[in-house]
């Protein structure tokens, strides 16, 4: 008699799922966002499959304005699970320059939700796995491990297949694609003591160090690349070294830093216990639309 | 609320390294909650989350000031507003789908399955019931046991969950009375005990005011000797530890194969446990052979159990592949292709009996038909009801059949080879859901025993290839005397061959078949197998049956190997073979005095693409018979 750990049976469901995927679907694909939740997943997808490579390529739906150490980190992390990686980002986004400061909320639904559509779409890829978890939001609570979209990508949460035991049903039309989420059941504190047992590699801005920021609307950002926000802006920000780190990673001049000393993953996780504000208030994308911004963004096809 | 919070901040604080410590080897429970539209279900769910310190600030501040703004409780603190998810459900102050969500004590990490108390949301219940542990069923002190709460126990019961805990709620609302406890207590007992539940704690709580939710007795109810809410969710056996007891079972999802020398069976072990040198079954083949490895990412394991996902390799080259089961070589699974079973309907359109659906259970995937349900169960007074089909939300009881035969468990034994969903295959939609009972058939017990000799082995020494020729055609269209000439020389060119005659069948085999339609399928099927058992020893066999439909001629045809099963189509029109009348059987037909008829009253269906056409209106006996061996050469 063995008693599993609750980590133990988390990992032996994604990779159960990640499976499945693979037996069932076409031509699968993992989106790979560099962030924390990514990494596991990617972890996930080396154990599922070894001693084989994970038989499917990895793709990063940019926006051009991901920090340098994200960008660093995602040709090291394809590279050493041997899978391709594929990098998407939206030519009609790149062409009309949109960016978070002129654009606001197209900024997001052009280069990560049009884009996404449009990769998806040119790779004719039929299951796409993704890192979101249940945990993050109360419309993602209901979410399905595998979430069905039309051939719009449209979500519609009333026409969800029920799932049963670890019964997953992957069929569909032509055209048709399956978001799949084999960390549904994962929770914040579930992903870093992972990160800790299995010794993952995560982007080094998730712990603190002394980094050039700039506060803009209250909150505090890391200036990545200094040039770039000046043109964009119309001027120098006012930069000030301050210990900061990440809580969640996205595009620089909209993920909030937070101040702090925590440079050890026992340290971040001791500040994120402590810690009360919850997760994505860093991140703007919840905001708008009152309480229901995620859910109305999902529907029109937002990972 | 600190002093009953579950976590514990100033370890935390003080040793972050021992906090993770504990943290790291907590087991995992699954539950379920399920109550009546205000039996306070998510009340409980939100104080859960909220005294784990699930919350955050920055939720706890939009908490408070949506309690205010749609808030049931005035100037308190709504704790359903954490959990219920979706805008419309929102609007309409009622969840109406399965959510998760996800709280933690020091001892364990808890994954509870909210689902909606509406008369018509049965499939979301049993849903969530589907992956649970444990079943929370939440009861209005006010109100006692409902129409609902037995409802909701005899899903939970019905979908295996062992572990019931009648939470009786509201308590503060009836001055926290002894006597209202007990006597739904008693209620509630006498009702599990009818429906077979074995056993179930009861506990009475407030989820509004905290009481008994995380330490017991509250000052409240003195009365109450038992445990907390949590404190018992703390300690319940885990079904995955229950389940490493059962005989090893791994369901094949993906063979890896990254180059020639590495073979391994991808799987998540669903029941038992396996060690390096274990002796194992591959079902259905029926092959034995012993694991050589247990390969993980992490090294390779020498023993692995229930719940993990792992990679098998075998000491033998045996043919493995996905929907296989790879088993304890002394105690492996039936194989079956009929079923009694429960079925759970979850899709707008009723369930078409006799229609195709996808069938998937564990890593299995075949057609299956439905029959008309034997009875229909009322999940309120649980009387059966006679039924033609099942609706959305209804249940029943019914046989079914599956185009192949599956490997399986009784539900009751196995969830991991009992359990199975249904699938549209049309819309692609997952329509229903069901727990396999038992096999329909005697022959369920008997396992695939792999023989050393091969086919290809019986047939080289014979020195030819086995083949089924199949003759069809209309009664008196020269089947047998056909097939009789081939026979003859087949056998001066020295080959093994064996003649299964229409008639001659009739008076052993197939005796206790008349002509009604199911008895002329049945009697195409056997003469089907057996043709397919002579061929597993390397003849060449000749059959001359009527078979009139196409369908149970193509049945034989998948039975059989490729290119071995060559239909050849006796083409005499009727009016020719009527004339013939060999045996004076139109004759009898035409005057009435023999029902069901082929060619009068009841249909021939003509092959629509024949390997081999003889007419015998153009040919001769003699010529149609050396065209068939023309046609069938070389014999090697």
């Amino acid at each position: 008699m063995r008693r599993l750990t609750h980590l133990e049976r988390l990992e032996a469901e994604s990779i159960h799922i990640m499976r499945e995927v693979v037996a069932e679907a076409t031509n699968p694909v993992m989106l790979y966002s560099v962030g924390k939740d990514s990494a596991v997943m990617l972890h996930l997808a080396k154990k599922a499959f070894y001693p084989s490579p994970p038989p499917f390529p990895l793709m990063h739906v940019d926006t051009t304005w991901k920090f340098k150490d994200m960008y660093a980190l995602r040709e090291k992390a394809a590279h050493d699970a041997g899978m391709e990686l594929l990098v998407w980002q939206n030519p009609e986004a790149q062409e009309r320059g949109i960016n978070p400061f002129d654009h606001g909320a197209l900024h997001t639904d052009m280069w990560k939700t049009q884009g996404l559509k449009q990769a998806l779409d040119h790779h004719g890829f039929d299951a796409a796995f993704g890192g979101a978890r249940r945990d993050e939001e109360k419309s993602r609570a209901k979410e399905r491990i595998f979430s069905f979209r039309t051939a719009s990508h449209g979500w519609d949460p009333k026409q969800q297949r029920p799932e049963l035991w670890n019964l997953y049903n992957a069929k569909k039309a032509k055209g048709e694609s399956i978001r799949v989420f084999p960390l549904s059941n994962w929770t914040e504190l579930d992903i870093w003591q992972y990160i800790m047992a299995e010794n993952i590699e995560i982007v080094p801005l998730y712990f603190a160090a002394p980094r050039p920021t700039y506060e803009y609307e209250g909150g505090l950002f890391m200036a990545d690349d200094i040039e770039r926000l000046e043109k964009v802006m119309g001027g120098k920000p006012e930069i000030v070294e301050r210990s900061v780190r990440f809580r969640t990673l996205g595009c620089f001049p909209l993920t909030g830093a937070v101040e702090s000393e925590a440079s050890t993953l026992a340290e971040v996780v001791q500040e994120m216990l402590l810690t009360t504000t919850s997760e994505r208030q860093g991140r703007t994308i919840d905001k708008d639309d009152g309480g229901a911004g995620m859910e109305r963004k999902k529907q029109e096809g937002y990972f | 609320m600190d002093d009953t919070s579950y976590k514990t901040d100033a370890l935390i604080a003080d040793d972050i390294d021992a906090y993770l410590d504990q943290h790291q080897n907590k087991s995992l429970l699954r539950f379920i909650t399920c109550g009546s539209v205000d039996d306070g279900k998510s009340t409980l769910i939100g104080r859960l989350l909220y005294d784990s310190k699930m919350i955050f600030e920055d939720q706890l501040a939009a908490l408070e000031s949506d309690s205010k703004k749609v808030g049931t409780q005035g100037q308190d603190i709504d704790f359903a507003l954490l959990v219920d998810g979706l805008a419309a459900e929102r609007e309409q102050g009622i969840t109406i789908d399965v959510a998760y969500r996800f709280f933690a004590t020091e001892k364990r990490k808890f994954i509870v399955a909210d689902t909606p108390g509406h008369e018509q949301y049965t499939r979301n219940m049993v849903t969530g019931a589907s992956t649970a542990d444990c079943a929370v069923i939440l009861v209005d002190a006010r109100k006692g046991v409902l129409v609902q709460t037995r409802r909701h126990s005899y899903l939970a019961h019905l979908l295996g969950i062992k572990h019931l805990v009648l939470a009786v709620n509201k308590m503060d609302l009836v001055e926290y009375d002894q006597a209202t406890f007990d006597a739904i207590v008693a209620d509630y007992s006498a009702f599990a005990e009818e429906i077979g539940i074995e056993g179930f704690t009861a506990t009475p709580i407030s989820g509004f005011k905290g009481d008994n939710i995380t330490a017991a007795p509250s000052p409240n109810t003195a009365w109450y000797d038992g445990p907390s809410l949590v404190d018992h969710l703390e300690t319940i056996e885990i079904a995955n530890v229950a389940a490493q007891e059962k005989p090893f079972r791994m369901p094949v999802q993906w063979v890896n194969r990254p180059n020639l020398d590495f073979r391994g069976f991808s799987g998540l072990i669903g029941n038992g446990s396996v060690k390096t040198g274990d002796a194992v079954r591959i079902v259905p083949s029926g092959k034995t052979s012993t694991v050589k490895s247990i390969v993980t990412y992490d090294g390779e394991l020498d023993k692995a159990v229930a719940g993990q996902s792992v990679t098998i390799t075998l000491a033998d080259e045996v043919d493995c592949s996905r929907g296989d089961v790879i088993a304890a070589a002394d105690n492996p699974p039936e194989a079956s292709d009929q079923f009694e079973a429960t079925l759970v309907w979850m899709d707008e359109e009723a369930l078409k009996p006799g229609r195709g659906y996808w069938l998937k259970l564990a890593s299995q995937m075949v057609t299956a038909t439905i029959q008309e349900p034997k009875y229909e169960i009322n999940v309120n007074s649980l009387e059966q009801l006679a039924a033609k089909t099942l609706r959305l939300n209804s249940i029943g009881v019914a046989e079914l059949h599956t185009e192949r035969p599956i490997i399986f468990e009784a539900y009751t034994d196995s969830r991991a080879l009992g359990g199975f969903i249904l699938i549209d295959k049309i819309t692609n939609a997952t329509v229903g859901a069901g727990m396999l009972h038992f096999s329909l058939r005697r022959a369920s017990n008997v396992h695939w025993q792999a023989t050393t000799i091969t086919r290809d082995q019986h047939a080289d020494l014979k020195n030819q290839k086995p083949r089924v020729l199949w003759f069809t055609g209309l009664s008196g269209s020269g089947k047998s005397t056909i097939a009789n000439a081939v026979e003859q020389r087949l056998n001066m060119m020295n080959r093994h061959t064996f003649l299964l005659d229409g008639d001659n069948v009739r008076h052993g085999l197939n005796k206790d078949l008349g002509f009604t339609e199911a008895d002329r399928i049945e009697n195409i099927r056997r003469v089907g197998e057996v043709a397919k058992l002579m061929t597993d020893a390397g003849l060449i066999v000749l059959t001359a049956f009527i078979s009139p439909f196409r369908a149970e001629r193509d049945l034989v045809r998948a039975m059989m190997e490729d290119c071995e099963f060559i239909e050849i189509f006796v083409d005499t029109p009727l009016e020719v073979a009527e004339q013939r009348d060999v045996k004076g059987l139109y004759k009898k037909a035409r005057s009435g005095q023999l029902k069901n008829f082929t060619g009068i009253d009841s249909p021939y269906e003509e092959p629509e693409a024949p390997e081999i056409r003889v007419n015998t209106i153009e040919m001769t006996v003699e010529e149609a018979a050396d065209h068939i061996i023309r046609q069938i050469l070389p014999l090697k």
